[in-house]
């Protein structure tokens, strides 16, 4: 029983009184962020990355994880109680959500997307653990070429999956590529874009770009449009399912964690896709397909289930591999680097404290999560009444300290704000800006393995596709954009994602 | 005949492309290339750009349809349209300039004049942002993350930023 061990070892450390500390101002802040629509766990995490450069790695990584899938709970209170998605993966939950307060039965809706989370959160939790050994002994595995098929692959994945226009996103995603290469080169040790300033010999530093672009940029964004947001909130009630809520709601509960827990691994999947999937494969299965959008309690309990499921499971490339899938994990990837851990397979047998510490106290933090949002619902109910006016002036102060602080550099704040109206111009335009973050990340990192993987094969580029594993990885890449500009799937794809 | 734009999201943002594109692998050319086995500095950059350029070309030839001229009473009604639009455009650029002008502001007056006072301007030049302007509750939110501000970072965190005015 390996797993248990090692999952004994993880509650060691994560139960330890610093650590549950963390984990319960992560998920808190993640709620607060969850129920505030216009703020998300983008540029809160981005925000809180200077904060933890006092805190142990563990407890860093613990914390910004608890923001990640705290945001799901969050997310749902307001799609249920104001007909708003407070994140974008609760966006199906309004639908049914919100009809169910209609009807008087907020508290129900409320309390089954929690009680699927928590279920969810417990299974998702398994899953990583148990997916994390095989997967980073096969990782181990992989060379240069396979990991720059790999990180191919991920980006590409990312691209399609995401919504909007593929080809603007992979052009999103080769700019960030690009801001990547800014900084001195380790190979040749030359400096790169750096127009001859100092403060960009290190490179961009991604707490610039990513609070810019997700912090300053968005809420610009949000200004243009939806100024009054009238809040009128629905009555709570008991927030106790009737055993007739139950009955129906389990099977969906148990479909929502399975569904949420596969397609969270996918790169690019995570919270978001898991919902949308969950939501429609529900209807699809209904008996009476019709009640869904009048207050179909399944049309709750799947989707909050996947949401938080995938929010979780979206950790395994991370951790194993050391491959952000979502944008929010490209800034866990930076989180671990300013601590000076160096993410990979290795991080598991040379850091198991901490790799298996994170992976527990997603489960603490579920506990948590259920005790702050059953009893408390309330609570977070009064929050939706500041209105945005007040609010943003206050997320903006919080980004102008975060960005100087990260290296206490005024050139830091100019550059965050270039890069905030780089980004609303990006979203008047219509482009995704996740994908570009993403590629910011990965770009050093697959410089360097395709470097590598070249001069191990003397220059010849075939080595890609001669290596049965990278050539696999590669394959997957292409089918998956060949599908995808297939006419046909197209316009399902723009289905699925019209209701965004 | 004429070409006409259909889409000018995606002609601005190919051409957007195209610049990024361009620029990238100009600047990535005069660093050493070297062979495939041994890439120098610019050989990564220089492939993103072109690659980047490419995109951005399909993205801007996308937005582009040919089309035979309609009547013109209908074009001038169309011009005027985009003459207002234009207008609209132009006032929704309130946002960008309000928050832009306050983070410049905080960014400019830290530094020397001490937080309580950038944090001041950073919230009056961005409340107005906002169409709903309130100035007696921007006073008092300014005043507010001032203290909290000052409370926090400086004192609590240990920001090395002066409070006041040196």
């Amino acid at each position: 029983m390996e797993l248990l061990s090692h999952l004994a070892l993880g509650f060691d450390a994560a139960l330890s009184w610093n650590n549950v500390f963390y984990c319960f101002v992560g998920v808190t802040l993640g709620t607060l962020v969850g129920v505030l629509p216009g703020l998300g766990p983008v540029a809160t995490i981005a925000m809180l990355l200077p904060v933890t450069y006092g805190l142990t790695p563990a407890a860093a990584l613990i914390m910004l994880a608890g923001i990640y899938y705290g945001a799901q709970y969050g997310g749902s209170t307001t799609a249920i109680l104001v007909n708003l998605p407070g994140e974008s993966s609760s966006v199906v939950t309004c639908i049914d959500g919100h009809a169910m307060a209609k009807k008087g039965r907020a508290g129900a809706a409320l309390g089954i997307a929690a009680i699927g989370s928590f279920f969810a959160g417990t299974v998702a939790t398994l899953v990583v653990a148990a997916a994390a050994t095989p997967l980073a002994a096969f990782a181990l595995k992989f060379g240069p070429a396979e990991y720059f098929s790999l990180m191919v692959l991920g980006l590409v994945a990312a691209v399609v999956l995401a919504q909007g226009d593929i080809v603007k996103a992979i052009a999103m995603t080769l700019l960030g590529l690009l801001l990547g290469m800014v900084g001195t080169d380790v190979n040749s040790g030359e400096e790169r874009f750096t127009f001859g300033l100092p403060q960009l010999a290190d490179g961009i530093d991604f707490v610039v770009i990513s609070m810019g672009i997700f912090g300053i940029g968005e809420i610009i964004a949000n200004l243009e449009h939806d100024q009054k947001r009238d809040v009128t909130v629905a009555k709570v009630g008991s927030v106790l399912p009737t055993r007739d809520d139950y009955r129906q709601a389990w099977k969906p509960v148990l479909r929502g964690s399975g569904l949420g827990a596969v397609l969270g691994v996918l790169p690019g999947g995570g919270a978001m896709l898991s919902s949308f999937a969950a939501y429609m494969i529900e209807k699809r299965l209904a008996k009476d397909s019709s009640r869904f959008g009048k207050g179909a309690i399944e049309g709750v309990a799947a989707p909050e289930s996947a949401n938080n499921a995938g929010a979780q499971t979206s950790f395994i490339p991370l951790l194993v591999m050391g491959l952000p899938s979502n944008a929010v994990m490209a800034l866990m990837i930076g989180a671990m680097m300013i601590h000076g851990i160096v993410p990979g397979p290795q991080v598991m047998t040379e850091r198991p404290e901490l790799f298996w510490g994170v992976i527990a106290s997603m489960w603490v933090g579920n506990l948590l999560l259920l005790l702050l949002n059953l009893p408390l619902v309330g609570m977070w109910v009064k929050l939706l009444s500041v209105p945005y006016r007040i609010l943003y002036p206050a997320i903006l102060l919080f980004c102008c300290i975060g960005a100087f602080s990260v290296n206490n550099s005024l050139f830091d704040l100019l550059l965050t704000v270039a890069f905030g109206l780089l980004g609303y111009l990006f979203i008047k335009l219509r482009c995704e800006p996740a994908p570009l973050l993403l590629g910011f990340v990965l770009g050093p990192m697959m410089e360097e393995n395709l470097r590598r993987a070249m001069l191990l094969s003397r220059g010849d580029a075939s080595v890609f596709f001669t290596r049965p594993l990278s050539l696999t990885l590669l394959l997957i890449a292409l089918a998956l954009i060949v599908v995808m500009t297939l006419p046909r799937l197209r316009a399902t794809r723009e289905v699925a994602f019209a209701e965004d | 005949m004429k070409i006409r734009i259909l889409n000018r999201q995606d002609a601005l943002a190919g051409g957007l492309f195209v610049l990024f594109g361009l620029a990238g692998a100009h600047i990535a050319s005069s660093y050493p290339i070297g062979t495939t086995m041994r890439m120098g500095a610019g050989y990564f950059p220089l492939v993103l750009g072109g690659i980047l350029v490419l995109l951005g070309l399909v993205v801007g030839l996308r937005s582009l349809r040919l089309q035979v001229a309609a009547n013109e009473a209908h074009e001038v009604a169309e011009a005027l349209g985009r003459g207002a639009a234009g207008l609209r455009r132009l006032a929704g650029l309130r946002p960008a300039l309000f928050v832009g002008a306050g983070v410049l502001a905080f960014a400019l007056l830290a530094p020397h004049q001490g937080l309580v006072l950038a944090t001041v301007a950073l919230t009056l030049l961005s409340g107005y942002a906002h169409q709903e302007v309130r100035i007696r509750e921007l006073l008092g939110l300014s005043a507010a993350l001032a203290f909290f501000g000052s409370a926090v970072f400086a004192y609590g965190l240990g920001l090395p930023l002066p409070v006041l005015p040196a």
